[in-house]
C-alpha cells in the first residue's frame, strides 16, 4: 500500500507545481474572496493571511509587519464580518481572510510607558499602584480577554495585579506579544500589556528562586578556573581538537 | 488538518511511536550519530551551500576575489541610496557618543551597558525597537551552568558545530561570559524556566554534549527582548530611540575613523546625519534576501543592511560563504511555510521521521548536518512527503514528547508552537508536524575581535551581523547568547573608546570611492543597497504602477 503512495504523492505535486508556474496570479481564481482593506475592495486568495492579502493587493507595508510569525505584535488588526455588528481583533500575520472581511491595521497603539527603576520597586501591589494606578478602575468587563489574539486571560492578570499576586501576573501574561489590542478596547483605558511586562520583570528580578549552581559557576569563572583548559584548547591544532570533540561523551536526554 | 493522502503515513508514525519511545528510554542514541566523514559527505552532497551557483566571486572591496554567497555579493555590488555631495556634514542633525544601528537584542544590550559606562547613545532602527530575530528565538540560550558542564565543554561543542572554523578568542568570550549573561538577564527581570529547587531547567540542543539550553517556555527571545526594550525605554535621557529610521551609510572622519551615519526616515523620506564618536552595527542577518529561493524564519527587516554599510566603509567580512538553514521550518499548512519550529522540540525528545514513520538521522546533529540529512531523505531517497503545493517535508514527531515528558508538557512548554498549529486544526500534542529546512541564520559577517572591534577604528559590530563566533555553522541557543555577550561587550568597549576620541572633519568620501571602484570593475547594475525591506508586491501590480519610481524595493 505504501508503495502505491510512494508513486502517487510526487505525481500529484508535480502537476500542482507546473500549474503554479504557468498561472499568474498564483492562486486559482475560483478560490478568491472579496475583502475591504481600509474600506477599499480587493480580490485576494481565499487561503491568504491578512498580511498576505494586504501585500497581494499591492500595499508595501512599512508599519504593521515585524516577525510575521506571531511573536512581535507589530500587526494588530481590527475587522468586521458581513452581517455581524461585532468588532473582531487579530494579528495580520496569523489570521486568515474571510469573505466580506472589512479590515484595518493599527500602525501604532498610543500608550504611556512609565519610566521606572526596577531596583527601586518592591515586588508587591505598590509597584502597580505607583506606575499603573488606572488598573484599579478595571470594571471586569472581560473585553481585553476577548480581544487577545493569543487567547490569554488578560482580565485575570489585571485582577491579579490589583491583588498584588505577581506570580499570577507573570504566569498568565507570559505569552503576551504586546500587540496592544487589549489596551485599544479597554473601557477603563488600561495598558494591560505593560502591566504584564512589569509583573514578569518583578517576578524574574525578585521572586524567582536563585540557582545555587549558577552562583557556584559564576564564582568559578571569576576565579578563572577554566583559564588553563581554555589555553590548552586554544593552542590545539585542528586535528587534535577534532579528536577531542568526537571522543567527548554526551549526557542523556533525561539526565542523571 | 492534513490532507487525506497523508493519513496512511500518519498512521505509520503512530504505529512506530511506542517502539521509538522505548528506544529513547534505553538511554542510547535513538539513531547512530554521524562520524566526521559521514558529516562531510552528507554536507557536500546535500547542503545548499555546496551547490555551485550558491556562491560567486566578489569583484570589489575588502574581500575582493573571494567566493561568497551569491545574494550577498549582489547587495555588496550595489549603488548607495545617497549622493554624498548633498550632505552638509559640518552641521549634523544629531550628536551623540555612540550610534547604535539596529534595535534588536544586541543593540539594546549595547545601549544599556554603554549607558552604565557613562555613554549616551542613539539607536537607529528600521522598524520598531525589538522588531528583530532576537524577538523570535523560541528554544533557548546556551550557557554552561550545571555542575556536570563547563564553559570549556561549551567551547568544544561550539567549535565542533562550527567545523573548527570559529575564531577561538570569540568562542572563549561567548562561552565564558555565558553564565554571567544568565545572571544579568535575571537581574533585569527575565523569567527563566527553573526546577522547583531554583536550579535552571535545561535541555539539549543539536550538537550539545551537555544539557545547557536555558529557556522561557518557547517565548525565550520574546521574553528577553521585551525585558531589554523595556529597560532601554526606562532611560530616555541616555538612550534616544529613532524608529523607522534606518542608517543607510556610515560617516568616517578625515583619519578614517567611524564617526556616525546617515539615517533615512522611511515615512517622511527625509535624510539626517548623526555624528557619533563610536558606532555599533547590530543590524542582524539577511533571511529576507531569500537566499537560493528558500523560505525564511526571519523577521521582515532581515535584509543584511549592516554588511553593506560596513563593507562600503572598508570593513572586512568573514565566512560570507556560509548560510544556515534551520532543519525544522514548517512546510504545512502553506500559510506558515518557512516558520520556525524550535529545535527545543528535538531537545525535549521529538524525532524526525520519514514517511514510513522511521528514524533516518540522529535528531540532534549540528544544524547543517541535520538539514542536509533531511534534504537527502526527501530529494534522493524520496522518503519524505509532499504537500499539495509541492513542498517536501519530513515528520517531526511531537506527540512522542507527551509520552516522554508527561501529558500536558507541550501546552506548558511549547505554547507558541501549539498555538501556531491549532489555528489550522493541527493539534501537535496528537499529530506530528511536517518540516523542511528553512533559511535561518547568517553564519558569517563583519570580522570582529573579542572587543567587537573591526578593522575600522570606532566601528564595532555585535550579534548576527558579525562573523567568526560560529565558524561556518551555529549551534542552537548560541545566537541568543551571542547577541547578549557581544552586545554587552560592544557597549562596554565602545564606551571606553569614546573617552579618548576627538573626531576630525566628517566625510562621506568612501561612498564616492566605492562607486568609482564599481565603475572600474565594470559592474553595471541598478541594484540599490541597503535593501531595507523585501518586496512582496506581485508582478501584476507592479506592471500597473506606471508612474512609480522604485529605489531598490522602496517606492
Amino acid at each position: 500500500m505504501m508503495a502505491k503512495k510512494k508513486k502517487a504523492a510526487p505525481k500529484r505535486a508535480k502537476t500542482a507545481r507546473t500549474k503554479k508556474e504557468k498561472a499568474e496570479p498564483k492562486a486559482d481564481p475560483k478560490q478568491m474572496v472579496t475583502v475591504y482593506i481600509m474600506g477599499k475592495l480587493h480580490k485576494v486568495p481565499a487561503d491568504a493571511t491578512i498580511m498576505g492579502a494586504i501585500e497581494y493587493a499591492g500595499y508595501l507595508i512599512k508599519r504593521g509587519a515585524g516577525c510575521r510569525e506571531g511573536f512581535c505584535g507589530a500587526c494588530a488588526t481590527v475587522y468586521r464580518l458581513p452581517g455581524d455588528y461585532k468588532i473582531y481583533t487579530g494579528l495580520a500575520c496569523t489570521t486568515l481572510v474571510q469573505e466580506g472581511m472589512w479590515l484595518s491595521q493599527l500602525p501604532v497603539i498610543p500608550a504611556q510607558k512609565p519610566v521606572y527603576d526596577i531596583e527601586k520597586l518592591e515586588p508587591n501591589v505598590t509597584a502597580f499602584q505607583k506606575l499603573y494606578p488606572e488598573i484599579f478602575r478595571c470594571v471586569a468587563c472581560n473585553t481585553c480577554t476577548k480581544a487577545c489574539p493569543q487567547s490569554l486571560e488578560v482580565m485575570d492578570y489585571i485582577q491579579a495585579a490589583i491583588r498584588g499576586d505577581i506570580e499570577k501576573v507573570m504566569d498568565l501574561s507570559f505569552d503576551c506579544l504586546s500587540c496592544g489590542l487589549c489596551a485599544i478596547r479597554c473601557p477603563a483605558e488600561i495598558v494591560h500589556y505593560n502591566v504584564g511586562l512589569l509583573g514578569r520583570r518583578l517576578y524574574g528580578r525578585y521572586l524567582s528562586r536563585k540557582s545555587p549552581d549558577l552562583e557556584q559557576r559564576l564564582k568559578e569563572v571569576k576565579h578563572r578556573k577554566f583559564d588553563k583548559e581554555y589555553k590548552e584548547f586554544m593552542a590545539m591544532k585542528r586535528d587534535e581538537l577534532k579528536k577531542r570533540y568526537y571522543a567527548r561523551d554526551t549526557e542523556g536526554t533525561k539526565g542523571e | 488538518m492534513y490532507p487525506e493522502y497523508m493519513h496512511e503515513s500518519l498512521q505509520l508514525v503512530d504505529q512506530t511511536r511506542q517502539k521509538r519511545f522505548e528506544l529513547e528510554r534505553s538511554g542510547k542514541p535513538v539513531f547512530p550519530p554521524m562520524s566526521a566523514d559521514e558529516r562531510e559527505d552528507v554536507l557536500k552532497k546535500f547542503h545548499p551551500d555546496y551547490k555551485k551557483e550558491s556562491r560567486r566571486l566578489i569583484h570589489i572591496g575588502p574581500n575582493k576575489g573571494e567566493e561568497i554567497t551569491t545574494e550577498v555579493a549582489d547587495i555588496l555590488e550595489s549603488h548607495s541610496r545617497i549622493k554624498p555631495e548633498l550632505f552638509d556634514l559640518d552641521k549634523p542633525d544629531y550628536e551623540t557618543d555612540i550610534l547604535i544601528i539596529g534595535g534588536g537584542g544586541a543593540g539594546c544590550a549595547a545601549a544599556i551597558i554603554a549607558m552604565q559606562n557613562g555613554a549616551k547613545s542613539v539607536i537607529s532602527t528600521k522598524l520598531r525597537i525589538g522588531d528583530a530575530n532576537s524577538m523570535m528565538s523560541q528554544g533557548g540560550m546556551q550557557a554552561a551552568v550545571t555542575p556536570q558542564d563547563s564553559p570549556t565543554r561549551h567551547y568544544l561543542d561550539a567549535l565542533g558545530g562550527g567545523h573548527f572554523d570559529n575564531k577561538p578568542d570569540l568562542v572563549r568570550a561567548l562561552t565564558e561570559d555565558g553564565p554571567e549573561v544568565v545572571e544579568w538577564l535575571e537581574e533585569l527581570g527575565v523569567v527563566w524556566d527553573k526546577n522547583p529547587d531554583g536550579s535552571m531547567y535545561v535541555l539539549h540542543g543539536g550538537g550539545t554534549s551537555r544539557k545547557r539550553m536555558h529557556s522561557c517556555r518557547d517565548y525565550t527571545g520574546a521574553v528577553i527582548m521585551r525585558t531589554l526594550m523595556d529597560e532601554v525605554r526606562n532611560h530616555p535621557d541616555q538612550i534616544t530611540v529613532l524608529e523607522f529610521m534606518p542608517t543607510v551609510e556610515l560617516i568616517l572622519d578625515n583619519k578614517g575613523r567611524c564617526a556616525g551615519g546617515v539615517i533615512y526616515n522611511m515615512e517622511t523620506e527625509e535624510y539626517f546625519t548623526v555624528k557619533a564618536k563610536a558606532t555599533i552595527i547590530t543590524t542582524g542577518g539577511y533571511g529576507r534576501l531569500h537566499i537560493r529561493g528558500f523560505d525564511t524564519t526571519n523577521h521582515y527587516g532581515a535584509t543584511g543592511d549592516g554588511l553593506v554599510l560596513a563593507y562600503r566603509a572598508g570593513a572586512k567580512l568573514l565566512y560570507m560563504d556560509s548560510v544556515q538553514y534551520h532543519p525544522t521550518g514548517a512546510v504545512f499548512p502553506e500559510q506558515i511555510a518557512g516558520f520556525l519550529i524550535t529545535e527545543k522540540i528535538r531537545g525535549a525528545g521529538g524525532q524526525p521521521l520519514n514517511k514510513f514513520g522511521e528514524l533516518f538521522v540522529f535528531p540532534r546533529e549540528p544544524r547543517d548536518v541535520e538539514s542536509a540529512a533531511f534534504i537527502r531523505e526527501c530529494l534522493e531517497r524520496k522518503n519524505g512527503l509532499q504537500t499539495p503545493s509541492g513542498r517536501w517535508g519530513v515528520w517531526l514527531d511531537s506527540p512522542l514528547i507527551e509520552i516522554i515528558q508527561g501529558s500536558g508538557y507541550l501546552n506548558k512548554n511549547f505554547p507558541a508552537m501549539v498555538r501556531q498549529f491549532i489555528r489550522y486544526n493541527i493539534d501537535i500534542t496528537k499529530e506530528p508536524m511536517l518540516v523542511y529546512p528553512s533559511l535561518h541564520y547568517q553564519n558569517g559577517g563583519v570580522e570582529i575581535n573579542d572587543k567587537c572591534e573591526t578593522n575600522i577604528p570606532g566601528l564595532y559590530v555585535a550579534g548576527e551581523a558579525s562573523g567568526g563566533v560560529h565558524g561556518r555553522n551555529r549551534l542552537m541557543g548560541n545566537s541568543v547568547l551571542d547577541y547578549n555577550v557581544f552586545g554587552r561587550r560592544a557597549g562596554k568597549y565602545a564606551a571606553e573608546y569614546i573617552k579618548s576620541v576627538n573626531l576630525g572633519k566628517l566625510k562621506l568620501n568612501h561612498i564616492t570611492a566605492y562607486e568609482n571602484e564599481m565603475k572600474k570593475a565594470k559592474i553595471r547594475t541598478d541594484r540599490i543597497a541597503p535593501v531595507l525591506l523585501p518586496s512582496y508586491t506581485p508582478e501584476e501590480v507592479r506592471k500597473r504602477q506606471l508612474t512609480a519610481h522604485y529605489e531598490g524595493t522602496l517606492r
